[in-house]
């Protein structure tokens, strides 16, 4: 296993706490990007959780990823005031800038991974969308590709 | 002179930053002394990015629609205390366009959003910061925080309108060696941000209130589960909590009295049916986060097993205000049966979208055509949406309802926890009822077999009526579907997802016999159902729509008459927006 220090330190850090399953599955997928199916062994091997109880949590929060992703995620806000605002049309847009199909989410070179998310909050510059932990508005489906372009 | 750039989230969205480095830039080169805050979101979003500043002669005024050209210039002439007003929006000295738009609002829970430094607890002490948790734990008992708050009349700000008093004195009388505080800061209705206006603009009035309530019922132990989708709310949140651990109003002995509190943070992993208290409850202990049937409530049996008292971000926030300025000044705002104020996320097509803050009570045209400023587009209103995937639409003829929570549960719609959409002409009905149930649909934990299936039948049907294959008798499968999900469903999840079909059903039924008889979408949004032509007589041949369609569908030569090839057309209005002359006709 790749990184079996670092999720080492994290088990040890959640061990035998109550209600420990979620943030160290939080912290692990920062590690890894995802959960792997060996690595949600390993941590239940290590903590004393369940498999059970680890899969049941990471298939029912939409967060925890079973899939690998890009380095910068993309998250298009599909919230009331986006929806109403055109977001359907950002979300092909930027669908077509990263030549995704609809059953894609991430592109060939792991560079992106584009998902819906509900609501950004953001909702008096909508259309919205949030490339990793920033927030942009007022989108255009020409203005997507532009701000896509600044994240390498 | 002193400078304070708004850097909420929605700031930051629309440039804040930039606006904050130029002035940081341009103060530095021409070396000038002025003092640079920070702040968080004044509420007026469709005005950002915004900065404010107050001259050496006291004049305060805020600049909005800045940009970092602006910035010379606007600070120049201040400096000079004679102020530019041409971007003027607000201000105390002197007349500016959005003046009245402050004025006819009265902020309770965002009293310091916007006007102090989130990140520094020496601005929110400086702002009675923490004064009301000295008063209470120096100088009241148990029984007389509870009576404060239950005499206040002050209701569940989450959508459910309970009684926050009684619900602390629950449990405080449900006796035990451990008991829980819990804020619920699961945000999760689209369309809705107030919580994350309080949290990233005033995170200490919320601790201050969880505090407060835990002396009340006896707790020594609580946590915050916060939305992950809002990590600046999250990171306030954990410096104001680190900030008051250090000075003593966290922690153990608070104050020097025998009162102790610890505070977490718990953040949510993505899962709308979590801001449900039970289902809330379930995550922070770590499991699938799936509601559980009441009774016995939290207040008996919550977190761990142990009495819990659980309100949202917005309640707590209150709180302090309430023991600080008495019952009686409380009870001045709002309407006997509902004090105090309500915070709205007003969005959509609205002119002056952003965060609100109205005593309960206020009409529903008032805050729209008032504070809200009316419609943004030439486009009549047509319905606002209240409370979310769990509310409803409601039409123009129902606009005098009060805004409180029997008066909106008598439209059908419920008050919710504050998302206020407002809907013109160009937005189909049928549509947003699908948008929701897809929602609602995606999040059912899946629990209860009619929550879980039903929608997705109701969902399968909506699905068919805005391509044109609708049937009539949809209309009574929808609604008898909707009363069967209302009535076998455990939690408010399901027993509200409903809702939005109702309600668009019972208000715009003609929409849904468009769809299904006429087979045409009135607003012209559910694309099956449009269709895309050129006017022959408008048409100068300009190619600008062919040159925007991003599947060739548009022929024509330069100076002739364009063609769409409807086979090949995907609908999309790219040649509907880019034609300057109208001749993109959308039927």
């Amino acid at each position: 296993m790749d990184n079996k220090e670092k999720i080492d330190a994290i088990i040890a850090k959640y061990k035998g706490k109550p209600g420990a399953t979620i943030p160290l599955l939080q912290e692990v997928q920062e590690v890894e990007g995802y959960l792997k199916r060996e690595t949600m062994s390993y941590v239940s091997g290590g903590s004393g959780i369940k498999i059970a109880d680890i899969y049941g949590v990471a298939t029912f929060y939409s967060m925890f990823r079973l899939k690998p992703q890009g380095r910068h995620i993309i998250r298009v806000c599909k919230g009331t005031a986006c929806h109403v605002s055109g977001a359907q049309t950002i979300f092909h847009a930027v669908q077509g800038y990263l030549n995704l199909t609809d059953d894609q989410d991430t592109t060939e070179d792991a560079k992106y991974t584009l998902v819906e998310v509900a609501c950004l909050g953001c909702c008096s510059l909508a259309p919205v969308m949030m490339v990793d932990e920033d927030t942009h508005g007022k989108l255009t489906p020409d203005s997507v590709g532009k701000i896509l372009d600044r994240y390498k | 002179m002193e400078i304070k750039v708004g850097l909420a989230s929605c700031g930051l969205a629309a440039g804040a930053g930039e606006i904050y480095d130029a002035i940081q830039k341009y103060l530095s080169e021409k070396d000038i002394d002025v003092a640079l805050k920070k702040t968080a979101c004044i509420g007026m979003c469709f005005a950002e990015p915004i900065f404010e500043v107050t001259t050496d002669d006291g004049k305060n005024i805020t600049y909005g629609r800045v940009t970092p050209e602006d910035v010379p210039q606007i600070i120049d002439s201040c400096l000079k205390n004679e102020p530019l007003l041409e971007k003027a929006i607000l201000s105390p000295d002197f007349d500016c366009p959005e003046n009245e738009n402050l004025r006819s609002q009265n902020r309770i829970v965002l009293r310091n959003a916007g006007h102090i430094d989130p990140e520094n607890i020496d601005e929110y002490l400086e702002n009675d910061g923490y004064k009301a948790l000295e008063k209470v734990i120096k100088t009241m008992n148990q029984e007389e925080v509870i009576k404060v708050i239950k005499d206040s009349g002050l209701r569940g700000r989450g959508g459910a309108g309970f009684s926050t008093g009684l619900k602390w004195q629950f449990a405080f009388q449900n006796a035990s060696d451990k008991k829980y505080v819990i804020c619920n800061a699961d945000e999760g209705d689209p369309g809705a941000f107030m919580d994350k206006g309080i949290l990233e603009g005033d995170p200490h009035s919320v601790i201050e209130g969880m505090l407060i309530c835990a002396f009340a019922i006896g707790a020594d132990e609580g946590y915050v589960y916060c939305r992950a989708e809002y990590p600046l709310a999250v990171r306030h949140l954990k410096k104001a909590i680190a900030d008051a651990t250090e000075r003593g109003i966290i922690g153990k002995n608070i104050m020097g009295t025998d009162f102790s509190f610890d505070l977490h943070i718990k953040q949510g992993a993505g899962a709308f049916v979590c801001g449900e208290e039970t289902a809330l409850i379930a995550s922070i202990e770590g499991k699938r986060g799936m509601p559980n049937l009441r009774p016995p409530f939290p207040a008996k049996s919550g977190l761990w097993a142990k009495p819990t008292n659980n309100n949202n971000v917005e309640t707590y926030a209150n709180i302090a205000w309430i023991i600080l300025n008495g019952v009686e000044e409380f009870r001045k705002f709002g309407l006997d049966t509902c004090p105090g104020t309500k915070a709205f996320a007003l969005t959509g097509k609205i002119r002056n979208s952003g965060l609100i803050e109205v005593p309960m009570g206020t009409p529903l045209r008032k805050v729209i055509y008032g504070v809200g400023g009316g419609m943004r587009f030439d486009k009549p209103f047509k319905a606002v949406q209240l409370g979310g995937p769990s509310g409803g639409c409601i039409p123009e003829h129902l606009l005098d309802t009060p805004v409180e929570y029997e008066s909106i549960m008598k439209t059908g719609a419920i008050f919710g926890s504050g998302g206020m959409v407002v809907m013109d002409t160009d937005t189909c009905m049928v549509d947003i009822a699908r948008f929701f149930l897809n929602f609602t649909q995606n999040e059912s934990c899946g629990k209860c077999t009619f929550c879980r299936v039903g929608t997705k039948r109701m969902l399968e049907i909506l699905n068919r009526i805005v391509i044109g294959e609708g049937k009539m008798e949809d209309l009574d499968t929808l609604e008898k579907l909707a009363h069967q999900i209302i009535d076998t469903s455990l939690c408010g999840l399901g027993k509200s997802a409903p809702n939005p079909v109702l309600t668009t059903i019972k208000y715009f039924r003609d929409e849904y016999i468009a769809h299904i008889v006429d087979k045409r979408c009135p607003a012209g949004v559910c694309t099956a159902l449009l269709k895309y032509t050129i006017d022959a007589a408008k048409c100068i041949g300009c190619t600008a729509c062919a040159r925007k369609c991003p599947v060739d569908a548009i022929n024509g030569i330069v100076k002739q008459v364009h063609v769409i090839d409807q086979d090949k057309c995907i609908k999309c209005g790219a040649c509907y927006e880019a034609c300057r002359f109208d001749a993109v006709i959308k039927v």
